[in-house]
């Protein structure tokens, strides 16, 4: 059976842990380095981009997450997890912020970019080699620029802000703005796991 | 049964509370790509906030230094808890201009929280664009009999409950998360103890009928203690609260934060721990990596050491408070 992490430093956690089980993999929490051994992905959940990547630090996971992702483990970021993973943040009313990154990914991401929680909101939108999804985009930061090896594969159309980059692919990695576990969708993680079992 | 399903319930729910089925169906007739301010939106943020910390702060400084500290939001008051029981008189909602400067000077979310019963404090939180409205205790109740209609508002509600009917009546009512109410400004961890225990001991029970089989023990607990039995049924399901739940009132170390954490809070809100003590950066800090690795005593106690005892707000024995000085038993 298929071991995937979900990171629990803080965040969804408990959503992505039952999502995956559902899908028949085994789900394991990591919190410590020693936790990722034998993990085959791993997914960066949901929360506070600033809180987790504090934690990252303070764990000692930041190292053995890149190594991690130089060996080609598939990774999945959701939200603050595709934060986490762009080498370049900015905020949409805050401006630049030198919160610590993993920086994996050749994207840049602007928080905030909807506004506030009341301009939160559920959609529908396509994403390529997955399908249509319905999913949660909560306080939740867009794809503005994706370059070099990484690639914008999914975009929201939003009534004010038009097209919007949300979600992309490098290799190995998923970076989506949005929350498919909320909403109980399931298509984005089946995809996650075939990735991994190939 | 998972927490998401236990979440598609509860919006189900508020449609069948509100009849807003014609407005959902007139809604997708309009085909509006978006859907904003529903239940799941609600919930889903508030999901976010799991495993974290969020800090109590007078103006923008505190905010600053709780964002820097690693905490997953900050609670705007006007006065930190301790100094709203020292001050006495009428504790009403932050100040506008200092809830709108702190919304521009850090990223993560910002509550505030507005008087029981005081819908408009609440209207102008949610107008100021404040992402968590506290419906707290620790400001004077203007409404001694009923809470906020929650289910009306974009922006999601926590409140506190002290036992399990207290909190199904409040998610009833719309509210999107739960706290502990402990005893608000005291420094003593000892109510939020109790009252996390009480909240447990009822969920155990709970769930013990529903594994039985025994639905007629559940519709008696509904009655007994004046809830919906649909909320009853549906904590017994889930063998938790259906919404996340927060431990507060008191908490003031690392070790307050983590016993909290393991009695099962899925977060904590540190009220005036962090700002009445000496030593506010290195013990936010502190709280924040106790919460997340709570199960590890080996964290716990490397946390425990980023922050001196001495530097501990000095705290009040709650044996010592008068009945009347009690915030706890404001709003049942």
């Amino acid at each position: 059976m298929v071991t995937v992490g979900v990171l629990a430093l803080q965040g969804d956690v408990l959503e992505h842990l039952q999502l995956l089980e559902e899908l028949g993999v085994r789900a394991k929490a990591v919190k410590r380095p020693r936790d990722l051994a034998g993990v085959e992905g791993l997914v960066i959940p949901g929360g506070e981009s600033t809180t987790i990547g504090g934690l990252l630090i303070a764990s000692g996971l930041v190292e053995p997450i890149r190594e991690l992702a130089e060996k080609g483990v598939p990774i999945l970021g959701t939200c603050a997890g595709a934060i986490l993973l762009a080498s370049r943040v900015k905020d949409r009313v805050v401006g630049e912020t030198s919160q610590p990154l993993l920086g994996l990914m050749d994207i840049a991401v602007v928080r905030n970019a909807f506004g506030r929680q009341r301009e939160s909101f559920i959609a529908e939108l396509e994403v390529e080699r997955v399908g249509r999804l319905k999913v949660a985009f909560i306080r939740a930061p867009a794809i503005a620029e994706a370059w070099g090896r990484s690639r914008i594969t999914g975009y929201v159309d939003h009534p004010e802000l038009g097209r919007v980059g949300a979600a992309a692919e490098q290799g190995n990695m998923i970076a989506v703005t949005f929350h498919p576990e909320i909403t109980g969708e399931r298509r984005l993680h089946q995809y996650f796991v075939e990735r991994i079992k190939r | 049964m998972k927490l998401v399903d236990g979440y598609a319930y509860v919006e189900r729910l508020k449609e069948l509370i509100y009849e807003l089925l014609e407005e959902r169906d007139r809604r997708r007739e309009e085909g509006l790509g978006i859907r904003q301010a529903t239940p799941l939106v609600k919930l889903g943020f508030v999901s976010m906030f799991k495993g974290g910390v969020i800090m109590d702060v007078t103006n923008e400084k505190q905010a600053e230094i709780a964002e820097d500290a690693g905490a997953v939001g900050v609670m705007i008051l006007d006065k930190l808890p301790y100094d709203v029981r020292m001050a006495g008189g009428v504790a009403r909602t932050a100040d506008a201009n200092v809830i709108a400067a702190i919304a521009n000077a850090v990223t993560i979310p910002i509550s505030a929280k507005c008087r029981i019963g005081h819908r408009e404090e609440a209207r102008l939180l949610e107008e100021l664009g404040v992402d968590l409205i506290d419906e707290s205790e620790v400001l004077t109740p203007v409404d001694e009999r009923s809470h906020i209609n929650k289910w009306d508002f974009k922006t999601p509600f926590v409140n506190g409950a002290r036992n399990l009917p207290e909190a199904l009546r409040r998610i009833y009512e719309g509210a999107a998360m739960i706290r502990t109410k402990g005893e608000p400004g005291t420094g003593n961890v000892a109510e939020a103890v109790k009252h996390m225990k009480l909240v447990n001991r009822d969920i155990a029970t709970l769930r013990g009928y529903y594994l039985a089989g025994d639905y007629e023990a559940i519709w008696v607990y509904a009655k007994e203690n004046k809830v919906p039995y649909e909320l009853a049924l549906l904590t017994a399901r889930l063998g938790r609260l259906p919404v996340v739940n927060f431990a507060a009132g008191g908490i003031a170390t690392p070790a307050d934060a983590a016993l909290m954490m393991w009695l099962g809070s899925d977060g904590i809100f540190v009220g005036s721990g962090i700002f009445k003590s000496q030593d506010p950066e290195g013990r936010a800090r502190a709280i924040v990596l106790a919460t997340t690795h709570y199960d590890d005593p080996e964290t716990v106690a490397e946390a425990q050491k980023m922050i001196s005892e001495k530097a501990s707000m000095m705290g009040i024995d709650i044996r010592t408070l008068k009945p009347e000085q009690l915030m706890q038993v404001r709003g049942e």
